[in-house]
């Protein structure tokens, strides 16, 4: 039609759009919800991470000192701690490593010292970057400072500080804790494959048997979710312990331990490899079946060929979920673990035992690799179950079968007596007296205020965690899902939001909560003010559980015609009106869904909170936690089963207000 | 390129528009007058360009290059709210949890009228689309030809200068489909505002479109009316893409000929030079059947044009309800065949059956001339 050459496009300038007044909303709400993942999350990721990097180290050359005689004479000799380490031996090369707070005293390279004396004493660093305190007090400077023998004990030196992998080299070279390397592995793995086997033929009785109660059995299925993951270490205690209940059919062998950890990830798993698997099954085509069945295959074969390849993402996927939850949990390793130590517990240990930050962030970044790891490759499997099932596939019906059926019945009715049997043991243990020489049934457990772990106050506190958590979390995922999925070009901001939602997934939750330290508690930060609030729990929850509620908000907006916005644009609405009364009306169940996941979790976690809890703010889960920590086992039981009550209580109260609700506003979906 | 038209006044005008993504172009150099009051129709196979186009005139999907001026004024680079148009989607695109009415009112809210006046300007829509009871009701409670009528009412709500439809009617039955595009024709021409229509069903495209843009491969291959581009397609393409056509391997003659299988032909004028490869081409229904009774009774049956005229074999025969549809064999169309409509009359007065021999006629002002398809 014309002479311009049709194979590429002429020079010139390419049109640029002119934004839009919603243009413009969308991306500063993009760039809002951006921000506040990179300052929750990559900041804190950054600032340990080079935490990880930086060790500190004394440098005893980096003071001078003069000593004077009983009458405050000096005699001008200028020694330095270098030195007097030299000829006294007093420390070793070791004894230098130290730990960003780290200090050490003077006194030690005088071994006549006494605070009495009337001996004084003259201090000062050799260079402008040395630091000493006396009392509290931050010295710098290469002015000599004259001090009494009494205030000369307060002087304490800081170490310097360095960038370099002296922290991965001490944490390899010490095998209380590259063990542990090797200790969660083993544990994840067994846990793992245990989980997977149970919840499999659980959900395949579920979902291929026509055995009866399923409604029943998927229900205690999941009531593992509602439960801090110490909850099974607590009753495996009771039923196991020193003085357990049916100590001896572990045969001498404690359950302080590889066994205990094992029992109790199993439990607290389950409901989790459950729901991917049954969801696996659940979509197979029974057309398959009925070819099979055509061509005389044996049921094993069937089995085999037709039902394992069906499910087998779900089983992978399952795997790798089950393995992240069990390498990255902590609270039930410290109840049971014993003298079995695992990553997070060492995290743990490191940072509250010993202070030692830096190496705190250094298992934390070991800690990762896994959860990273297993992470990736559940994301790549899930990319791959979508195409699994067509439009033309018919939804399998199981055919009774009296002995199949009640071999079924007898597994389910197993594993549900496994998991009420430690729910119901929590419980039991919560209202006896004192187990096991007082059996009388009391209320004096619930006494909480009574007991270290902040009393009933934590347990108004993590309501009120769980109900902000919610609240906040679900406007943040759902908006910022939505201008994810309906906003316009901007395509490098959109892939970049997209990764960061991901990225919590494979964060643990005690590397965020250590992270969050390190960042927010740094004085120099702005954001500093938050630190030992209730905001930094709410904030902490929300980036822990960003990922999961992200991807239901992303499923829900998915569904919604894709043109709702060009509609609405052609008509000049504002997108926000569209926002708020088509798009979150008609999405309101999964909003619902989100808002009750995120307040489960926040009423459950420990791992994400432990680090960043104050008195005013502790919380039940962790009341748990240290309730048990000083032997109040029995309260820490009840305090477990109240959460468990609430979440419980929650759930029920979600399912009647999501029907109420949909009675209300969905009634679009009848016809 | 543009063409000063005295009547009606230009509306749209789109100007050396290019679009690529990525390395790929979807649409090459495309420029288009649309008048006033005009409906046109974008026809062309899926993959080439229509609706790319679509959206660049609706600012939803920016251009990478060229201009669209709407009535007068430069929009090539506004976001869609800042345009002027209303549009229906395949899909409807209805808030499915708003009620019919509200559905249509979304638009006329904040627009500075009052309740009452939105009420009466949505029972007027409702009217106006012939589903004045349903407005209390919800979209999934209405079938997808009503809610097509929805979409449509909820479009023209605000009485836009321009409205684009794509592929309004791709998702309904077949018989609601012919249905609707009569009305939707007949709304068009009642409110006359300015049409463009997405389509890639050839029979919508010419019983509903003033004019007809064929794309292909991201360009332009024809404008014109419904009977131009059915009578004078002007690629091979676009004979191919809209109607039935025989296409048959020749050799261009002096002008106003063609040399199939040695047999020179009379055609219509074309400019290839002779000996050139080319195609002829020439439509089933084109195809004169002589012979005693082929004509109504007392017409005289004779040949206009000897040369064009053969005898040639009935091979098969279909019965396709309203005509016959043979296939004929000549020895110039070597193993390929030639494929006529006969009317049933013909057929019966004729006595054509298979195997038959009969004389038929290629009348030259029907008989075309292409250049082979450039494959792409």
């Amino acid at each position: 039609m014309s002479d311009v050459s049709l194979d590429k496009l002429p020079e010139g300038p390419i049109i640029k759009g002119k934004l839009s007044r919603d243009d413009v909303i969308m991306r500063l709400g993009m760039v809002v919800i951006a921000l506040y993942l990179v300052v929750t999350l990559a900041f804190p990721l950054w600032a340990m991470l080079s935490k990880s990097f930086s060790t500190f180290q004394f440098d005893l050359g980096a003071y001078e000192l003069q000593v004077s005689d009983e009458e405050g004479n000096y005699s001008g000799e200028i020694l330095t701690p270098a030195q007097l380490n030299a000829d006294l031996q007093v420390l070793s090369d070791n004894d230098l490593i130290a730990g960003s707070d780290s200090r050490m005293g003077l006194t030690q390279f005088f071994p006549d010292f006494s605070f009495r004396s009337s001996v004084m004493y003259q201090i000062r660093n050799t260079s402008d970057t040395g630091r000493f305190l006396v009392g509290s007090e931050l010295k710098t400077g290469t002015d000599w400072l004259e001090l009494d023998s009494n205030t000369f004990r307060r002087v304490q030196m800081r170490p310097e500080k360095s960038t370099g992998l002296g922290n991965f080299i001490s944490y390899f070279s010490t095998p209380a804790l590259f063990n542990s390397i090797k200790n969660s592995l083993v544990i994840a793995v067994i846990s793992t494959v245990v989980t997977v086997t149970l919840a499999f033929w659980f959900a395949y009785a579920l979902n291929r048997s026509c055995m009866r109660f399923k409604g029943f059995f998927r229900l205690v299925a999941m009531a593992p979710i509602l439960v801090p993951s110490l909850l099974p270490g607590i009753a495996l205690v009771y039923l196991f312990g020193n003085q357990g209940m049916l100590k001896e059919l572990l045969f001498g062998a404690s359950i302080y331990g590889p066994i205990g950890i094992v029992i109790g990830s199993v439990f607290f798993t389950f409901p989790h490899a459950f729901i991917i698997i049954s969801t696996a099954l659940a979509i197979s085509d029974a057309r398959l079946y009925e070819a099979a069945a055509s061509l005389r295959s044996t049921p094993w074969r069937t089995f085999w060929t037709v039902t394992i390849p069906g499910a087998r993402y779900g089983l992978i996927s399952a795997a790798f979920v089950v393995f992240n939850l069990v390498i990255t949990d902590f609270g039930l390793p410290k109840v049971i673990g014993g003298q079995f130590n695992v990553l997070a517990v060492d995290i743990y240990k490191q940072v509250i035992g010993q202070q030692n930050f830096e190496m705190g962030a250094v298992v934390s970044v070991v800690l990762v690799i896994p959860a990273i790891f297993a992470f990736a490759i559940d994301r790549l499997v899930q990319s791959k179950q979508v195409a699994l099932l067509s439009a033309r596939s018919v939804p399998y019906q199981p055919t009774p079968n009296a002995k199949a059926d009640r071999i079924f019945l007898g597994y389910c009715l197993a594993v549900a007596f496994f998991i009420i049997g430690i729910l119901g043991v929590c419980q039991f243990a919560a209202l006896i007296k004192f187990w096991p020489y007082d059996l009388s049934f009391s209320l004096t457990n619930y006494d909480f205020d009574r007991m270290d772990g902040g009393g009933w106050g934590s347990y108004y506190n993590s309501i009120k965690l769980g109900l902000f958590t919610a609240v906040a979390g679900t406007c943040i995922v759902f908006f910022g899902a939505y201008l994810v999925e309906k906003s316009n070009g901007f395509r490098l901001g959109r892939a970049l939001f997209q990764m960061f939602a991901m990225l919590p997934m494979a964060i643990p939750g005690m590397v965020l909560g250590l992270a969050y330290i390190f960042f927010f508690n740094n004085p120099s930060n702005p954001l500093n003010a938050i630190y030992g609030t209730m905001a930094i729990l709410v904030i902490c929850s929300v980036t822990h559980f960003y990922t999961v509620s992200h991807l239901t908000a992303v499923t829900a907006l998915k569904q919604m015609d894709r043109e709702f916005e060009s509609v609405s644009a052609s008509l000049k609405q504002p997108t926000l009106k569209l926002f708020s009364r088509v798009t979150v009306p008609v999405c309101l169940p999964s909003v619902l869904d989100i808002s009750i996941y995120l307040f489960v979790n926040a009423m459950t976690t420990v791992s994400a909170v432990v680090f960043l809890y104050s008195p005013k703010t502790s919380l039940a889960s962790i009341a748990v936690l240290n309730m048990d920590d000083a032997g109040d086992i029995a309260p820490a039981a009840a305090m477990g089963m109240m959460i468990f009550y609430t979440n419980a209580a929650a759930r029920i109260i979600h399912l009647l207000v999501s029907k109420g609700v949909l009675k209300r506003t969905q009634a679009w979906r009848g016809r | 390129m543009t063409e000063v038209t005295a009547t009606p006044p230009l509306y749209l005008s789109i100007d050396n528009l290019w679009k690529a993504f990525g390395t790929f172009l979807a649409l090459k150099d495309i420029s288009l007058d649309i008048n006033e009051r005009e409906f046109v129709c974008f026809l062309g196979p899926s993959g080439c360009g229509k609706t790319t186009l679509l959206r660049a005139i609706a600012g939803l999907d920016l251009q990478t290059k060229g201009t669209v001026m709407q009535a007068g004024q430069d929009v090539s680079n506004l976001p869609p709210s800042e345009r002027d148009f209303g549009i229906v989607f395949q899909s409807y695109a209805l808030f499915p949890n708003l009620t019919i009415e509200k559905n249509i009112a979304f638009g006329l809210e904040n627009t500075g009228r009052s309740k009452s006046e939105i009420a009466v300007r949505v029972a007027e829509l409702l009217d106006l689309v012939g589903l004045p009871e349903q407005g209390k009701k919800y979209p999934a409670q209405l079938s997808g030809g009503q809610q097509q009528r929805i979409a449509l009412a909820r479009a023209i709500a605000t009485n836009p200068g321009l409205l684009l439809l794509d592929e309004p009617l791709s998702a309904l039955d077949a018989k609601v489909r012919v249905h609707l595009r009569h009305e939707i024709k007949e709304l068009q021409r009642k409110l006359g505002v300015t049409t463009v229509m997405v389509t890639h069903d050839q029979e919508e495209a010419l019983a509903m479109a003033d004019r007809i843009v064929v794309m292909n491969h991201g360009v332009i291959e024809q404008v014109g009316s419904p009977t131009e581009v059915y009578r004078q397609p002007a690629s091979l393409f676009v004979a191919d893409f809209i109607g039935e056509m025989n296409q048959i391997p020749a050799q261009a003659g002096a002008s106003g000929r063609v040399v199939i299988g040695g047999a020179t032909l009379h055609c219509q004028d074309h400019k290839f030079g002779a000996g050139d490869a080319i195609v002829a081409a020439i439509r089933p229904e084109d195809v004169i059947p002589h012979g005693d009774g082929a004509r109504s009774p007392g017409a005289e049956d004779e040949v206009t044009t000897p040369e064009n005229a053969f005898e040639v074999r009935v091979a098969e025969m279909e019965f396709l309800g309203s005509f016959w549809r043979c296939r004929l064999r000549h020895e110039i169309f070597g193993n390929g065949e030639l494929i006529a409509d006969f009317s049933i009359n013909a057929v019966r007065r004729l006595e054509l059956a298979v195997d038959k021999a009969m004389t038929i006629e290629l009348p030259k002002s029907r008989l075309m001339a292409f250049a082979p398809a450039r494959d792409a």
